[in-house]
């Protein structure tokens, strides 16, 4: 679990409510900041912004500076001449996208479910949907060797047929779908409980099919929070680590992904290729910042003006 | 109305049975197999595998390591929260975005980086070690690098609540006598509280079950800075007949203490909400 | 096209929406729904869009029985409460939308909701988004979007709910007129009486799910058929009466005659009378006996009729009195004052008991 989506009020009302970083709150707290003495004020700002720099900006700057520290032609050859490293990015590039793209489609019609259907059992179907971020991803990964390993449920079968599951791309896809699942469906949860169906309704009853309803109206109003969603899912399928580490058998140029492949070259003593493919790792994750800040700002603009009588009658029902 | 109490939209079959369908190959069948496989051994080969001393050692650094680290995090993390909501700094909006890239970044880069910012001729290191303060490759570093991962879930849960505060509330404190500290100790932070709860239980279970930045920091010696999860992989990977059922027995350990801690923790925010 | 609810019941959970209620709307009528908060109004008018699903009962439109139509197929023009227009479309899309996915060819779209948009007025509007619209052009286009496909019934929830006043009586009139164009059988949910009585063909009144009168507003108004909707009507008194003989008398004792109507009475003959202040006047004297005396609480002389509420200590209750600013006057109310309070003659022969 990487994300404030993982706050546990399980249905907020608010889209994006702890969704994070917003950088508008001026009005009211303006003007009660002046309560605070300038020596409290100073001394708590110092404070905060110095655990910020020795937490966050050090390392980050850190991670540049070992990365660079031959040179940029050195950087720059660290990079490209490995061709495990190689591998490794484009490994990456495979598995996470194969990932997201699950959990996207997933996310939407759990989502559909949830928001637009009463049934039984459905505050039990959000919880469930919780369970990636309370599993360690160590054993996330445990349980798919349990499944698909020559001892376990699956892994006979699928050798009498000559299939493999463990050190494959589909076993990275697999248990990086698992750690990230919860991603997408957690962001439109709210967002679209808080749009609700009438906009759909009124589609439907101007005689729109479930097709037309879902691309015409659905998704132009949920397309941020979804952007958000997919952002965040990927950030952490590209960095994941715990889980592809137990379910790949870490063979290099094979099954490794860019963070194996980190472990892997800090393991051999080969510090600046580590720091080097660290560094792309990095910037992946300043990108990753870059397009939330503005995912969230554009969310912002799209999110419902709430009607306190929206729902006066039916309340009560 | 804001809920549809019928099946009037379509696609209800198509969207419950593909989300039913998935849990269900992604996380029912996975978690069930793993309990069964753990139920496989028996009491006392169980016993064997989960109370081992090596295990018991690995127990004792993951809850405690995870519990320090989610301390601390609600310390810093409030400190965070309560300065980018209140105060106006210049580059405010960068910290704010900042808080976010323990998010963004993978955990192994974490874990390298603060492996190496804090051996004696690391970065930080070099001030510290001299004083004795082992940063890297002991106990500490697993501390430091669950607190950089936990912090950001502190610090994003209680801004929305900070922000939301009633300012009326300290105002009547204060025109009441109250000093600042005793309105923020008997106003502010008790309205903090079920915030500052959720977000510490949000960085202790992420601590518990953190691997890949771990794997770097603490040097893995067993008995010593080894954790619960390096210690199932290496089950894993001895390849004993009955090694991945060991390994499966301490991962029900993990899981089982995880969900209780977070129904223990659950309890107690609802406590607190009440109160 | 008529429409006929029958024997809907809709419960969510333990809450009992719709209690068997059956409700006919015959073709080219504009029928109000009317009735408090909770009271199911808004429910049927979703049963019959088919945007609920009802758990008994049959929806007819003409002889068709269409329970089981999906919201899609019923060709129901619906206005939403709060529009509900699409956020993300324009005007004119949000008006094109119910014939771009009847495959409409683009000429007749354009044509249409331009023809649609002269109608409301609104036709330099077309390009913006409903972000940038008052309430009451909202309204509008909802209003057309939902007429747009030719829809064979309109239905309107709360339609001029979320407006200020002026805007709200403009648009009354405008629906009315349109209604007298069009003559698309229509059905409103209102929890104003006035609107319902200013605006429609005939009145159905809903109260906890159960239809409690349906006529022409003017039945409803001078014959409401049980105490809720005369009360629903409002600026009535509720008096404590019993019934001997046919006349309804107050209080245990008293031996004044009530005008007002009374619905229903106990063993004994205790209950309530429904008076509306109009049916009663004021007098100094107590000539003629059928009085009662009270004391002048508050009078509020602001207005084509002149308020006036009284304090009858004997029975211990509040009655309002509503008389012309002439009687005013000749009376010269002061406050503290005591009075008589007398049925008006006329009023006394137009009683009818439903006892």
């Amino acid at each position: 679990m990487t994300t404030p989506a993982a706050i546990p009020d399980l249905l907020p009302t608010a889209p994006g409510a702890g969704g994070a970083g917003a950088p508008t709150r001026q009005s009211p707290i303006a003007n009660r900041k002046s309560q605070d003495p300038l020596w409290v004020r100073v001394t708590l700002t110092a404070l905060a912004l110095g655990c910020m720099t020795v937490l966050v900006i050090v390392p980050v700057v850190s991670v540049f500076y070992e990365a660079l520290s031959d040179g940029l032609g050195t950087y720059w050859k660290t990079l490209t001449a490995d061709p495990d490293t190689r591998h490794s990015v484009l490994l990456t590039l495979t598995v996470a996208p194969l990932a997201v793209l699950c959990n996207l489609v997933f996310g939407v019609a759990a989502a559909w479910a949830i928001t637009r259907f009463r049934f039984r059992g459905r505050t039990l179907l959000v919880t469930l949907i919780d369970v990636p971020f309370s599993v360690s991803p160590v054993v996330a990964g445990l349980m798919f060797v349990i499944l698909f390993g020559l001892q376990g449920f699956f892994g006979p079968w699928l050798r009498a047929n000559g299939l493999q599951v463990l050190f494959t791309v589909p076993g990275l896809v697999l248990a990086t779908t698992f750690v990230t699942l919860p991603f997408v469906a957690r962001e439109l949860i709210p967002v679209m409980e808080a749009i609700g169906p009438d906009e759909e309704l009124a589609a439907l009853s101007l005689g729109a099919s479930g097709r037309q309803i879902f691309w015409r109206v659905t998704l132009p109003n949920i397309k941020w929070g979804l952007l958000y969603g997919i952002i965040l899912c990927n950030a952490r399928a590209m960095g994941e680590f715990g889980a592809v580490y137990v379910v790949s058998g870490r063979v290099a140029g094979e099954t490794c992904t860019m963070p194996l492949q980190v472990e892997m070259l800090f393991n051999e003593f080969n510090t600046p290729g580590a720091f080097a493919l660290a560094s792309v790792l990095t910037m992946l994750a300043v990108v990753t910042l870059l397009l939330k800040v503005w995912v969230e700002g554009r969310k912002k603009q799209d999110s419902p003006q709430r009607h306190e009588s929206h729902t006066k009658e039916h309340k009560e029902e | 109305m804001a809920q549809a109490n019928t099946r009037v939209l379509p696609g209800y079959r198509l969207s419950i049975s593909f989300t039913l369908v998935y849990l269900s190959v992604l996380v029912i069948i996975p978690l069930g197999a793993c309990v069964i496989t753990a139920a496989q051994l028996s009491w006392d080969q169980f016993r064997a595998a989960v109370w081992t001393e090596r295990a018991r050692a690995a127990y004792a650094l993951t809850f405690g390591a995870a519990l320090l680290a989610a301390a601390i995090s609600a310390v810093v993390g409030l400190l965070v929260a309560w300065v980018l909501v209140r105060y106006e700094f210049p580059g405010k909006r960068v910290f704010d975005a900042l808080v976010d890239l323990p998010f963004a970044l993978p955990t192994a880069v974490a874990g390298l980086v603060f492996s190496n910012l804090y051996v004696a001729n690391g970065w930080l290191g070099q001030f510290l070690v001299p004083l004795g303060i082992e940063g890297s490759y002991s106990r500490l570093a697993i501390v430091l690098v669950l607190v950089f991962i936990g912090f950001p879930f502190v610090v994003r849960t209680l801004q929305p609540v900070l922000e939301a505060l009633d300012a009326e509330a300290e105002e009547a404190a204060a025109l009441l006598g109250a000093s600042r500290w005793q309105t923020f100790r008997r106003v502010i932070l008790p309205a903090l509280m079920p915030g500052l709860l959720t977000g510490f239980a949000l960085a202790f279970a992420r601590g518990l079950g953190e691997y890949g930045s771990v794997v770097f920091v603490s040097g893995n010696m067993p008995l010593k800075t080894e954790i619960a999860a390096f210690l199932i992989v290496s089950r894993l990977e001895e390849g004993r007949p009955n090694s991945y059922r060991e390994a499966t027995a301490i991962a029900t350990v993990l899981l089982v203490a995880s969900f209780l801690m977070l129904i223990v923790i659950n309890r107690l925010e609802a406590r607190s909400r009440r109160g | 096209m008529s429409i006929t609810a029958q024997n809907v019941t809709k419960r969510f959970g333990d809450f009992v929406a719709l209690d068997d209620v059956t409700v006919e709307c015959p073709a080219g009528e504009l029928v109000a729904l009317l009735g408090p908060s909770g009271g199911g109004k808004t429910t049927l008018l979703r049963v019959i869009a088919g945007l609920e699903v009802p758990d008994s009962g049959t929806v007819l439109f003409k002889d068709d029985d269409i329970t089981k139509h999906s919201a899609r197929d019923r060709n129901v023009g619906f206005v939403f409460q709060h529009y509900a227009l699409f956020r993300h479309m324009t005007v004119f899309e949000n008006v094109a939308f119910g014939l771009r996915v009847r495959k409409w060819a683009e000429p007749r779209v354009r044509d249409r909701v331009l023809e649609l948009l002269r109608l409301v007025r609104l036709e330099e509007k077309a390009g913006l988004y409903p972000a940038n619209l008052s309430g009451g052009q909202k309204q509008r286009i909802a209003l057309v979007r939902a007429l747009a496909p030719e829809p064979k019934v309109m239905l309107l929830d709360e339609p001029f709910g979320a407006l200020d006043a002026k805007v709200r009586s403009e648009l009354r009139d405008w629906l009315r007129r349109l209604h007298n164009e069009l003559h698309v059988t229509s059905i409103f949910v209102t929890h104003d009486q006035e609107e319902a009585f200013e605006v429609a063909d005939r009145v159905v009144v809903l109260n906890k799910g159960r239809v409690e009168q349906t006529g022409a507003p003017v039945e409803v108004f001078e014959r409401p058929a049980n105490g809720f909707v005369m009360d629903f009507l409002g600026n009535v008194n509720k008096l404590p009466v019993r019934v001997e003989g046919g006349r309804a008398l107050l209080g245990e004792t008293g031996t004044v005659e009530l005008p007002g109507r009374v619905f229903g009475a106990s063993e004994n003959g205790r209950t309530d009378a429904y008076v509306r202040p109009h049916e009663l006047d004021l007098a100094r004297t107590a000539d003629g006996g059928n009085c009662l005396l009270a004391r002048v609480l508050h009078v509020n002389p602001a207005g084509s009729v002149v308020k006036v509420r009284l304090w009858a200590e004997d029975f211990g209750l509040m009655i309002n009195v509503d008389i012309t600013p002439e009687r005013y006057r000749a009376l010269a109310l002061k406050p503290t004052e005591p009075v008589y309070i007398t049925p008006k003659a006329e009023a006394v022969s137009d009683t009818d008991y439903a006892i």
